[in-house]
């Protein structure tokens, strides 16, 4: 017999019944669309934090000053060093950072290093913007991947020649000079920013665009609403704010960026071994330390893998409950069909035919049951990640997955029934009351 | 004594039916043997309208289950239109009940929620005919049992007489060579009875298909070429000794 002919069958045989049908099939439901929502929450979860702390940067490594200490076997902390505040000749220096260049060669891409000036209200006549003066080297201008608007970014010669220029965002030109205001209009114009006895004033040279990711990443808080007069960065070169500051080349923290994702964990060890030998060694308080975030992503990653694989464990078993009971109503069914069986065999079917029909019915359940679910699990895990604030897309592959399981659930919950039936002697099951 | 009641007609062609030494016993619990049937002979020629008739529990329906392949013999021979179906596999029983025999039960066992056409397609979904074809042969079947304009009835919106009119045409669907009825007029009243008996008798006489019948109607039976009485698992040679008092009911 033709497979469409069977399937044309189960679908008329289910027809006929749909309330059974609808509650045989809705076990298969609830546990297709619980897997699938898990999923695909799990899945949006997982792409946006992996995405944000990648663009945190996994090729970051941060070095900074820590007292000199040991930890003993109790996992006490012993302070081996003196005791006592941070002067001048402890921080790194311009000369540390040319030495681990030249020793790391390639493995380093760059140093990120930088120097926070100011923060507080620009004022041009009445209107004003909040900004943070922020003093950057190349490195880290090029790190922060800023989209430049108009004008052009602080050139190396800038940086070198200490020229006092400046990068501000679109947000600041909005707040300053209008909503409409023409970005290009502002350059040349000059940033003017008075803190405490301070006076600071700076030419733009370029207007960057300013990103709420980028925002929300680095403070690590959402900005609330466009309209707002919130704080964005204006960036000047490093030596710029290092002479503001009155201080020379020196750094309380730095931060390296590994030639290749890999080498992260292990160029930090390197590093901080380096420094501490050939700059530290003899520092009677003060030792170099490093934290790469590589090891908190694969760490994270991990994690969220093993939730998720849990939490669809869990929902795994409601799919199980809802194959047994399929397998449940096919065993009624076809005892209730008993003389069905055997008026079908007096025909002409074979064994095989009535176990085929049988398979046929449970797998156009679970099938149809499968579909549904999957479109329900989706509907359902779109919206839970709406709500948390994730981006979700179904994949193809739970799409794949999920139906290819309820087909294979189909065929292994109906195959003890249908052989079953196939197997019953025809006279028997014809005389069955 | 076992008695082989020689066909009258029809000598010189080979026989639909022909059983020897037929045997069938039931195991009830695990010591009780049950022989319902003692030894039966049994040559049908093509063509024949036989009638097997005998007192309830002797054994007829066991002995037309053995006849239509639905339940295997504990011993002797049985040959099927010149082939020894004893050793067939499931497979193959299936095969030459799907094409050489049409059923007909009291209970017409049509199946529940198909439509009359549908119920008629079925044997020829069995048989692998294709979806045109099918259709068309079971409603020139409808046509021959007059029940046309009920093609898209299901049998719970069907008489007793129609239902059985319908499971009929579907025992004709792939032609078969012989015809079993196991007591097809028993649930219907004498009248409706006739009706069906009448569409036999043309089945017989006009396409000239062997009919086996098992009925309890002396009537019906004497309409019919020949008839066997069953008593005890055996074929006896007096049907007066058999029909005596409950044959008398069914008329
Ligand atoms: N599957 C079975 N298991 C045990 N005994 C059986 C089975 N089938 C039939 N019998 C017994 O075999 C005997 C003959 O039964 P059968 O159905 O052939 O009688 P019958 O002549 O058709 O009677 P009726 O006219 O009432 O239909 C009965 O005594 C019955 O109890
Ligand atoms: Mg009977």
């Amino acid at each position: 017999m033709l497979l469409s002919e069977n399937i044309k069958m189960a679908i008329h045989q289910l027809k006929a019944n749909k309330l059974r049908t609808f509650l045989t099939m809705l076990g298969i439901i609830i546990g297709i669309a619980s897997v699938i929502a898990i999923i695909t929450v799990g899945d949006a979860m997982t792409k946006s934090v992996m995405n944000s702390l990648n663009s945190m940067g996994t090729n970051n490594i941060e070095f900074y000053l820590t007292s000199k200490s040991t930890t003993d076997k109790d996992g006490n902390v012993e302070t081996t060093g003196v005791e006592r505040d941070m002067k001048d000749s402890d921080y790194f220096t311009d000369k540390m950072m040319t030495s681990l260049k030249d020793s790391f060669g390639d493995r380093i891409a760059g140093i990120s290093l930088s120097a926070e000036l100011a923060n507080g209200k620009a004022t041009q006549g009445q209107k004003y913007a909040r900004i943070a003066i922020k003093g950057l080297n190349s490195y880290a201008l090029t790190q922060k991947k800023l989209t430049i608007l108009a004008g052009a970014p602080i050139s190396d010669r800038d940086q070198n020649a200490s020229s006092k220029v400046a990068l501000v965002s679109d947000r600041y030109v909005q707040n300053m000079y209008g909503q409409n205001a023409d970005l290009k209009s502002v350059l040349a114009k000059h940033v003017e920013m008075v803190s405490g006895s301070s006076y600071y004033s700076y030419t733009i040279v370029g207007v960057y665009k300013y990103s709420e990711d980028q925002n929300k990443m680095m403070t690590g808080e959402a900005s609330n609403g466009s309209g707002k007069n919130l704080q964005t960065d204006c960036y000047i070169p490093l030596s710029v704010a290092q002479q503001a500051l009155h201080s020379d080349a020196l750094y309380g923290d730095f931060t390296v960026i590994a030639g290749t994702t890999d080498d992260a964990t292990q160029l930090k060890d390197d590093i901080s071994k380096y420094l501490n030998q050939h700059f530290y060694e003899n520092n009677d308080a003060y030792m170099a330390d490093g934290y790469s975030m590589q090891a908190d992503i694969k760490q994270s990653g991990e994690m969220m893998g093993t939730l998720k694989l849990a939490i669809s464990a869990i929902a795994a078993i409601s799919l199980l409950v809802g194959g047994i009971g399929v397998m449940n109503i096919m065993v009624v069914s076809i005892t209730e069909r008993t003389r069905e069986i055997g008026t079908r065999k007096a025909l002409g079917a074979t064994n095989r035919s009535i176990k085929m029909q049988f398979i046929i019915e449970a797998l156009v359940i679970c099938l149809i049951g499968g579909i549904i679910g999957m479109i329900l699990g989706s509907v359902i895990g779109i919206a839970i990640s709406k709500m948390i604030g994730f981006v979700a897309v179904p994949s193809i592959s739970s799409v794949v997955i999920s139906l290819l399981f309820s087909m294979g659930f189909g065929v292994f919950f109906g195959y003890y029934p249908a052989s079953k039936a196939a197997k019953m002697n025809p006279i028997d099951a014809l005389r069955y009351e | 004594m076992p008695t082989n009641i020689k066909p009258v007609t029809n000598a010189d062609t080979s026989p639909v039916i022909d059983m020897t030494g037929i045997k069938k016993s039931f195991y009830i619990g695990t010591k009780n043997e049950l022989e319902v049937l003692h030894g039966i002979d049994l040559t049908v020629m093509p063509g024949e309208f036989l009638s097997i008739v005998g007192q309830s529990g002797s054994g007829k329906s066991t002995l037309m289950n053995i006849i239509g392949l639905l339940d295997k013999p504990t011993s002797g021979s049985y040959i099927l239109n010149s082939s020894d179906i004893s050793l067939d596999s499931d497979e193959d029983t299936s095969h030459i009940r799907n094409k050489e025999i049409g059923f007909v039960f009291q209970t017409y066992n049509l199946i529940p929620r198909m439509s009359a056409l549908k119920n008629i397609e079925l044997p020829m979904l069995y048989a692998g005919v294709h979806g045109k074809a099918r259709k068309e042969r079971a409603e020139e079947l409808l046509e021959l049992v007059g029940m046309t304009e009920r093609m898209q009835h299901t049998p719970d919106e069907l008489s007793g007489g129609q239902k059985q009119r319908v499971a009929i045409a579907r025992a004709l669907s792939n032609n078969p060579s012989i015809i079993l009825a196991d007591e097809p007029t028993g649930a219907l009243d004498s009248k409706t009875g006739h009706v069906i008996m009448d569409i036999f008798h043309k089945l017989n006489e006009e396409k000239g298909i062997t009919v086996v019948l098992i009925t309890h109607s002396h009537e019906l039976a004497s309409e019919t070429q020949r008839i066997v009485t069953l008593s005890d698992g055996l074929f006896i040679d007096n049907p007066e000794l058999s029909y005596s008092d409950n044959m008398t009911k069914g008329i």
